[in-house]
């Protein structure tokens, strides 16, 4: 239905067999490690390894079974999973949110906050300036209240809080 | 009627100042949280969790926190319905079934009719189930004190096998999202020999991982993601309630007696067991819709059609706490983000907790009564309020909660880790739930995993290594064969069917 009139990303079933192979490579892993450990009947009982083999043995059979239907149906290789307008639109969601994580550690998390906000409003909202720093610090301020001095949860903080002696 | 003393004094507990004071903070912050896309009550109480820390150590402090955090929870609960009926967007799962007859009621005209009927109903879903909890939970708890490891192994398995079974989807991806979780559990160091389960070197994994983040990710980043590509316009209805339609919708409540029963029974069984609120009320509405007199104008803006599923996905949400503190078997995600809590606080769920924490479980069950009655009062009173929150703008909202997600992962362990892992979460939820991979057994076993290890361990170290000690005695083996018996309920339905159209 859709899938017709938007460019699709990726067929359904093609996510549903990568998937799939993710999920039997991960059970492997699981089997793989426990074997290691070991995985039988030790001295004085089980061994470490023994419930994860059977977790990844599991794993391993549902990932198979889930594969095998997705080969064997090829009915939903026509269905989208995701359209490249929607996968445009994850992105500039997902993309923002993974640098703002990885900034936390050298600019704090309130600064990096603002900045993540400010950046939304502007790209996603059109917000002119004038609304957005009101907004965007507003909300870092109050969060800093909140964590620092309400519930006394101390935050990552970074040069600006160091700089205004607020460690 | 010992049960009517232990509530008294419950309620003696729960009756302070401050525990009232908590218990509508809770309530106004779990509405907030259900009416917000992205967070949930199990995410929203899984970012809170950590915040009650340090409330926790006070003498006392368990109750308190306890009462905050599942105020939170009936908050959300009440919330899912604002969103339903006027915006027409499920805030959660279970009140899809709102959607159906509350959001056409909200488009003539009668948002206030539609949201009076289904707060009420959700509070009288609640006070049902949470009079059974009153009455069954000792039983229960009494039951429970003669388990050893191989029963307490057979009703986790009876949990995982009752997802399998009923949950109607596809087996193999419930097995795989529940199997994933139990593989997660096990990553770190093992309590029992010692050694490092399947960290490949790196340390950061030597802790495990921890559920609270897999909730955060799965349900908050997860959800934000899934929102986006389905457009942001919320278009709503206005919010009115006023006394006079209160006290109207409430003449008309009487009339649909039998379906509040009805549908507070199907809640009632459909939270203990494990599946919850969500097919609960999906099964309470087809019920009323099949049963009612004018089920034929069901979907087209019935009161009767918002009564239905709001108090079975009110009691089913309420009696899921009732394997959580009688088993320590949490019957949804969110019970089980509760049941996460009573541990990291030093609490050990299970019947023991009746016999040597009496003011701590009476508290709470005490609390259950008193925080859906505030709940009500806060609903009823601040509707247009909540309602307003939608209409903050997309961008605004969407980086706020992703922050408040950030913030809440952070603060469970102050580990930088652990944010980065709540976005790897994140992706993943979002590209389960579009697969149509259930989340729910994946937490539960997130939870659940190093308990059901260690019973069962200990239930075949006593064996030396016989499987039948799952069989060894009425009890164990009548909840082993109960599993087994859910596990295989899709196949051995079809068989029966197979064999009724040919006879």
């Amino acid at each position: 239905m859709e899938s017709e009139q938007q460019h699709s990303a990726a067929s359904l079933r093609a996510v549903e067999i990568g998937v799939a192979v993710v999920i039997f490579l991960f059970g492997a892993l699981v089997v793989f490690d426990s074997y290691r450990l070991g995985a039988r009947w030790g001295d004085d009982g089980p061994q470490a390894g023994y419930f994860p083999f059977y977790v990844g043995l599991f794993i391993c059979t549902s990932g198979a079974a889930i594969l095998v239907r997705a080969l064997r149906n090829t009915a939903f290789a026509a269905e989208s999973f995701v359209s490249r307008e929607e996968l445009k639109k994850i992105l500039t969601v997902l993309v923002p949110t993974i640098v703002y994580v990885s900034v936390i550690g050298y600019l704090g998390f309130y600064v990096a906050s603002t900045l993540y906000i400010a950046y939304f409003m502007w790209h996603l909202g059109k917000y002119a300036w004038i609304k957005i720093a009101p907004v965007s610090i507003g909300v870092s301020v109050a969060f800093f209240l909140i964590f620092e001095i309400w519930f006394s949860v101390p935050l990552p903080k970074g040069p600006l809080e160091a700089a205004l002696g607020l460690n | 009627m010992e049960e009517i003393n232990a509530l008294l004094q419950g309620f003696g507990v729960a009756l302070s100042p401050l525990n009232l004071l908590l218990m509508f903070v809770g309530v106004i912050l779990g509405i907030i949280i259900g009416v917000l896309p992205g967070l949930g009550g199990a995410n929203g109480v899984a970012i809170l969790l950590p915040l009650t820390f340090s409330m926790a150590q006070q003498p006392g402090g368990t109750t308190s926190a306890i009462i905050l955090l599942s105020c939170i929870y009936w908050g959300a609960l009440f919330g899912g319905a604002i969103t339903s009926i006027l915006f027409n967007i499920p805030g959660e799962p279970w009140s899809v079934a709102t959607t159906f007859d509350g959001h056409p009621l909200a488009q003539q005209g009668r948002a206030g009719s539609a949201l009076t009927a289904a707060f009420t109903s959700s509070f009288i879903g609640a006070l049902i189930a949470v009079i059974m909890i009153t009455f069954l939970s000792p039983v229960v708890a009494g039951f429970a004190l003669r388990f050893g490891p191989p029963e307490f192994f057979s009703v986790y398995l009876l949990t995982f096998c009752a997802f399998v079974g009923m949950s109607g989807g596809n087996a193999a991806k419930t097995v795989a999202s529940m199997m994933i979780g139990f593989a997660l559990a096990a990553v770190g160091l093992d309590s029992v020999t010692g050694t490092l389960r399947l960290t490949f070197g790196f340390t950061s994994l030597l802790k495990g991982f921890d559920f609270l983040i897999a909730v955060i990710g799965l349900f908050g980043i997860g959800e934000i993601l899934e929102t986006l590509e389905e457009g942001l316009a919320f278009k709503g209805a206005s919010a009115r309630i006023n006394m006079k339609v209160v006290l109207e919708t409430w003449k008309e409540l009487p009339r649909y007696w039998a379906t509040s029963l009805r549908s507070a029974a199907v809640g009632c069984f459909m939270g203990i067991v494990p599946g919850g609120a969500t097919p609960a009320s999906f099964m309470s509405y087809g019920l009323a819709r099949r049963l009612s007199k004018d089920g034929n104008d069901f979907g087209s803006g019935r009161v009767e059609g918002v009564v239905a599923p709001e108090t079975a996905a009110h009691a089913a949400g309420t009696s899921a706490l009732l394997p959580m503190i009688t088993l320590g078997v949490p019957g949804s995600p969110t019970a089980a983000v509760l049941l996460g809590g009573l541990l990291i606080w030093g609490l050990q769920p299970g019947p023991l907790l009746f016999v040597e924490k009496p003011d701590f479980v009476w508290g709470l069950i005490a609390s259950m009564y008193l925080g859906n009655i505030a709940g009500l009062i806060v609903v009823l009173t601040c509707v247009p309020l909540f309602a307003a929150i939608l209409r903050i703008p997309f961008s605004i909202i969407a980086p706020v909660i992703i922050v408040i997600c950030a913030i809440g992962a952070y603060t469970v362990h102050n580990s930088m880790f652990d944010v980065y892992l709540m976005v790897v979460f994140g992706v993943i939820g979002y590209a389960f739930k579009k697969l149509g991979y259930p989340l729910a057994p994946m937490v539960l076993a997130l939870v659940l995993g190093d308990r059901a290890e260690e019973n069962f361990r200990n239930a075949i170290k006593g064996s030396q290594g016989d499987m039948l000690v799952f069989f060894s005695n009425g009890l164990v083996g009548g909840l082993t064969s109960l599993a087994l018996l859910l596990l295989f309920w899709p196949l051995i339905r079809a068989g029966w069917r197979v064999v009724l159209g040919k006879s």
